[in-house]
């Protein structure tokens, strides 16, 4: 597998969604400062929301090697791409962002290599995705990786994201007949 | 794929498989579609014990959430203990002593033979002979004994700690794993004989219940579903973790794909995990089982982090997102027997009911694994 053309491809669709940046402003000149004056801060100020794009990230530090943030309506494309590649799904699963209200919708792939061959290392990706939190919706893959579907019913069920042309999202774990999503933020329990 | 050719759908009719079945292995429910004795389509239905772990981890502190590990699948508990701990280690960089890593190591492959003797006796007694069963309870129960030595319990383990173990192991524990090892090497090659060449066992085993690599790849099944089907692909290679580097042992693979392979490959686990555990024993240092300094108050660092173990039915992985309190953000759980069972439906299209049966068992399900 050729990890290298793979990235390539994820940071090109990457770059695809991202919104057309405005002209760079000439950034101010830096003022000496305390040191206690910025610390204050960099306390203060809210960090910074991701932006769409691709990060090779240490795997000794978190665990995966490529984490992409994606637009909603590319997921679909990125699975492709790591499917054409020969990797495998892992899991699919959300997070809720109550207070930016939004969704966050995970991927995890993993490529099944040989272990005795240097292609056969360890090589994790994850794409993720934001959406807004209410009527969060987002493609299905399971065309793509028919494991999906089950991952996809169990975020439908835990968090109320809606796959789109997902085959049968329906409840997977909890009764059929539930009407709450208990790993919202704003689940209270029963 | 068989090719079975169907008849009209309307000549088929329902069969509901569980959730109170033997081979089911637990509360599982599978719901067939039946045309005579050939499977139309196989539906499970999970989620009779779901309890939810995930939100537990939610709501208790890092630390409050160690027990929970131990009762998803709690055949080999403590692959899933070191994949949670060994995850926290790497949030809040703790090192560990080579000690506590060496009885990681022992503890975790001892158990894992545990598992696979469940597994093994529970298999063949799905094909209808009861005696391996209580052959192989009787080697499981030494390990019991060897590992509530250590541990304080026999089945749900919660024997590791952030930053080390809970309590130093004794030489009686250490020659007791190289005792067992050596009486194991015996009993495999009794199994070997009174199991594996059985041609009745043979015979509903070899060609039956192909799975492909690519449908593992499509599905995320691992374990003994990928090395089974010819993928050289095990995590404690191609991820290595704790001091598995350090010790000499091989990974069987089995390129036939059928129940056949799935069955080989964890026998031969077995005998490779007797050999980590004889270099372990032969290897480990003197030394403290703790680190030294291990903060009370676990808080991460805001962000995501992804750890992966090889648990005895595969790949287990826990994606914890931590927004830096001393609770987690989310914890995801990702099981393997969960995507194991998954490719069911696609795998057992026009097997005769019998035989998906003897795939189900080769597929090795733990239910509480699958419903969280």
């Amino acid at each position: 597998m050729d990890r290298s053309d793979v990235i390539q491809k994820l940071r090109s669709l990457a770059a695809e969604g991202m919104p057309d940046e405005p002209e760079e402003v000439a950034a101010p000149p830096v003022e000496e400062e305390g040191e206690e004056d910025a610390k204050a801060k960099k306390k203060k100020a809210a960090p910074e929301p991701r932006k769409n794009g691709l990060l090779e990230v240490s795997h000794a530090e978190k665990g995966v090697h490529v984490d992409v943030q994606l637009n909603a309506d590319q997921v679909v494309a990125a699975a492709e791409i790591v499917s054409a590649a020969g990797m495998a799904i892992d899991a699919i699963t959300g997070v809720d962002w109550m207070k930016d209200k939004e969704m966050e919708v995970i991927y995890d792939y993993c490529y099944y290599g040989d272990y005795s061959t240097e292609d056969g290392k360890a090589f994790r990706i994850v794409v993720r995705s934001r959406i807004p939190r209410e009527e969060a919706t987002i493609p299905t893959i399971s065309h793509i990786f028919q494991g999906a579907n089950w991952h996809e019913r169990e975020t439908f069920e835990f968090f109320d994201i809606n796959f789109s042309g997902h085959p049968e999202l329906k409840r997977l774990l909890l009764p059929e007949d539930v009407d709450f999503f208990p790993l919202r933020k704003d689940f209270k329990g029963l | 794929m068989s090719s079975v050719p169907f008849k009209d759908k309307l000549e088929t009719f329902e069969l509901n498989l569980g959730p109170q079945h033997p081979a089911t292995h637990g509360v599982l429910r599978v719901v067939l579609t039946m045309d005579g004795e050939y499977i139309y389509d196989a539906e499970p239905v999970i989620g009779y014990i779901h309890r939810m772990h995930e939100k537990m981890g939610e709501n208790r502190t890092w630390a409050q959430f160690l027990p929970n590990l131990g009762r998803l699948d709690y055949l080999s508990a403590l692959s899933y203990n070191l994949g949670y701990v060994q995850l926290v280690e790497k949030m809040m960089h703790i090192e560990v002593p080579e000690r506590a890593e060496y009885i990681r190591v022992i503890t975790t492959e001892i158990n894992r033979i545990a598992s696979h003797l469940v597994w093994l006796g529970a298999f063949v007694m799905d094909l209808g002979g009861f005696t391996p069963l209580l052959y192989a309870f009787d080697d499981r129960e030494e390990i019991l004994d060897l590992l509530e030595a250590v541990t304080g319990s026999r089945l749900t383990y919660c024997y590791f700690r952030f930053g080390g173990c809970y309590n130093d192991v004794d030489d009686d524990f250490l020659q007791g794993c190289l005792k067992f090892c050596k009486r194991f090497y015996n009993r495999i090659d009794m199994y070997h004989k009174l199991v594996t060449g059985n041609i009745i066992f043979r015979q509903r085993m070899e060609g039956i219940g192909p799975i492909d690599a690519d449908m593992c790849r499509r599905y995320g099944a691992t374990g003994a579903q990928l090395r089974g089907a010819g993928v050289n692909y095990d995590v404690r290679k191609n991820e290595p973790y704790s001091v598995y580097p350090e010790m000499d042992f091989d990974i069987p693979v089995y390129t036939e794909c059928d129940s056949m392979a799935r069955y080989m490959v964890r026998m031969d686990e077995m005998v490779q995990s007797l050999r980590i555990i004889e270099q372990a024993v032969a290897k480990i240092p003197e030394g403290p089982v703790k680190a030294a300094k291990v903060p009370k108050m676990i808080k991460p660092a805001p962000g995501d982090y992804y750890h992966a173990v090889e648990a005895g039915r595969g790949t287990f992985a826990i994606r914890a997102v931590s927004d830096g309190k001393n609770k987690a953000y989310r914890m995801k759980l990702r099981s393997p027997t969960y995507s194991n069972i998954s490719l069911f439906r696609e795998a057992s299209r026009g097997m005769l009911l019998s035989d998906a049966l003897a795939m189900m068992g080769s597929l090795d399900l733990v239910i509480p694994d699958i419903d969280r």
